[in-house]
């Protein structure tokens, strides 16, 4: 039987495959199977050696995905981690937290912080202390350029807020 | 030339001997690790970041109690013999200092200098709050660290997780982000050669300890910083009772050894630490270790009050003011480093003036 796409080689691969419940059965040559992506040169001995094998190689791959993974905020890999013995941001600990539980077990014989709790200051208070601290830098600035009304204004301004 | 009086006590109130223990316990010192929330840490930040975080702080400054009185300084804006000197003071860690890189101290760091409390900027972690006492006062200086964090924390938002805490660069210091440490002399229990049982007994125990400069610095003249290990799992107050309590076991085996050597080798020992005294009275040249270990023995003699008007105020000074930027800086500074050779012969000088000013004329 020719092959069913280039009709000129004989068939030697058969291909099944069902599209919206229609089956299409096609004859391929090896040259033409082999541009669909189908092994056809597999024998039975090395089946079994890739069998063994596979495993291995994705083991490898997820840690080569696991040490590549990158932190979204600072881009530290587990790799640079490893390298610098310091990690690079507050994510990092999201971004590579089974591996970090488990260093912070070994290091700390546990896990779970059991001191003092936090909370961080409301918004709105940290907006009031960032425009106070943009003021004072600007009353910095003005006194600097002997710009005196201005220092004058943004003294009262702060008085104000504070 | 940075005014060192510009500082609260000089950045020096630790060493005046005047708390519990204090001839055994030099100073006690609490510090906690804190990142600024929304910043990379100060390993990967950039120096804009950096300026950013120093001005937060700053902002924050007033509205902290703890922090009242406090000097800032731009440590990123001294020279190297500045950094030297509160490096030897024990006001900056060598990392701020910049001591190791050739670059210097990095853009933004700086350090609040308070009463008896401080803050360090841009260090490893973008804070090191740290509280210091004079001789054996965990709580003292817990309570005091405690305060301070809760006053900044209020205005500037740390980096926290529920489950692990606070966050630091370094994983061994994740949790409360607490070290708790005091700086302990303990020549008896080196020359009855017990340390080595001591010193395990303490890794056995989940403490750590270190030389007079910390992380990495050798042991030298029987000072030991004993601090805890761990970081995580336990509260704060758990960690400094424990510690406290082991401590207060060390001090008391160091005590029992003193009387022992008095009691069994009473001669050998005043005859030892009597040379101590006579080669600091006397030398023209003093290596660094030289007076350290000397040092230490006339300490041990000063506990046992063999030598008369001799105070640990006094030998806790000669121990910082012996090192080479302040030598440097009394000699007259000026940027010039003084040789090897040259220091020594300062160091010598220094301590033959100080004992002759404290103690009188060799009768």
């Amino acid at each position: 039987m020719l092959c069913d796409v280039c009709r000129e080689r004989d068939a030697t691969v058969t291909l099944t495959h069902a599209v919206k419940g229609e089956v299409n059965v096609l004859h391929l040559c090896q040259g033409c199977a082999a541009e669909r992506g189908i092994e056809t040169s597999v024998t039975t001995p090395l089946k079994n050696m890739i069998a063994d094998y596979l495993p291995a190689v994705q083991a490898q791959a997820v840690a080569a995905q696991v040490e590549s993974i990158r932190c979204s905020f600072c881009s530290m890999s587990l790799g640079d981690f490893r390298e610098a013995g310091r990690l690079g941001c507050a994510s990092c600990y999201t971004t590579f937290d089974q591996s970090l539980r488990a260093l912070l077990r070994r290091v700390h014989g546990n896990a779970r912080h059991v001191g003092r709790q936090y909370e961080a200051p409301p918004p709105d208070l940290m907006r009031e202390v960032t425009v106070l601290g943009e003021l004072r830098d600007r009353l910095r600035r003005a006194i600097s350029q002997e710009e005196f009304e201005e220092a004058a204004m943004l003294r009262d301004k702060i008085r104000g807020l504070e | 030339m940075f005014d060192l009086s510009l500082l609260p006590d000089a950045g020096l109130g630790w060493l005046d001997a005047s708390g519990e223990q204090s001839d055994i316990v030099l100073s006690t010192r609490v510090r906690l690790a804190r990142n600024v929330e929304g910043y990379a840490f100060t390993g990967r930040s950039r120096e804009g970041e950096r300026i950013r975080i120093l001005s937060q702080v700053r902002d924050a400054v007033p509205t902290v109690p703890s922090l009242a009185n406090g000097v800032l300084v731009r440590v990123d804006e001294l020279d190297t013999d500045d950094r030297r000197i509160l490096h030897e003071r024990h006001v900056i860690s060598r990392e701020l200092a910049g001591l190791e890189s050739s670059s210097g101290a990095r853009g933004g760091a700086a350090v609040y200098v308070g009463e008896g409390v401080g803050v360090m900027i841009n260090e490893e972690d973008h804070l090191r709050l740290q509280a210091v006492r004079s001789g054996f006062a965990l709580e003292p200086a817990l309570a005091a660290i405690l305060r301070l964090d809760e006053e900044l924390g209020r205005r500037v938002p740390y980096s926290y997780h529920r489950e692990y805490g606070f966050l630091t660069a370094c994983p061994t210091n994740t949790g409360t982000g607490m070290r708790a440490s005091v700086l302990i002399h303990l020549p008896g229990l080196v020359l009855t050669k017990e340390i080595p049982k001591v010193l395990v007994g303490l890794q056995q125990m989940g403490l750590t300890y270190r030389g007079l400069y910390g992380e990495g610095s050798e042991v030298l003249g029987s000072f030991f910083q004993i601090s805890n290990q761990t970081t995580l799992g336990r509260s704060e107050e758990e960690l400094v009772d424990h510690l406290a309590n082991v401590v207060r076991h060390v001090i008391q085996r160091e005590q029992e050894a003193r009387r022992v050597l008095w009691r069994d080798a009473g001669y050998i020992i005043e005859d030892k630490l009597w040379r101590a005294y006579g080669t600091l009275r006397f030398a023209r040249s003093l290596t660094f270790d030289e007076a350290m270990s000397l040092l230490s023995g006339v300490r041990l003699a000063a506990g046992l009050q063999l030598v008369q008007g001799l105070s640990v105020y006094t030998l806790n000074k000669l121990l910082i003011f012996s090192q080479p930027a302040h030598l440097a800086a009394a000699e007259g500074g000026g940027g010039r480093e003084l040789t090897e050779a040259e220091t020594d012969i300062a160091r010598a000088r220094f301590v033959r003036q100080t004992l002759a000013d404290e103690v009188g004329p060799i009768q």
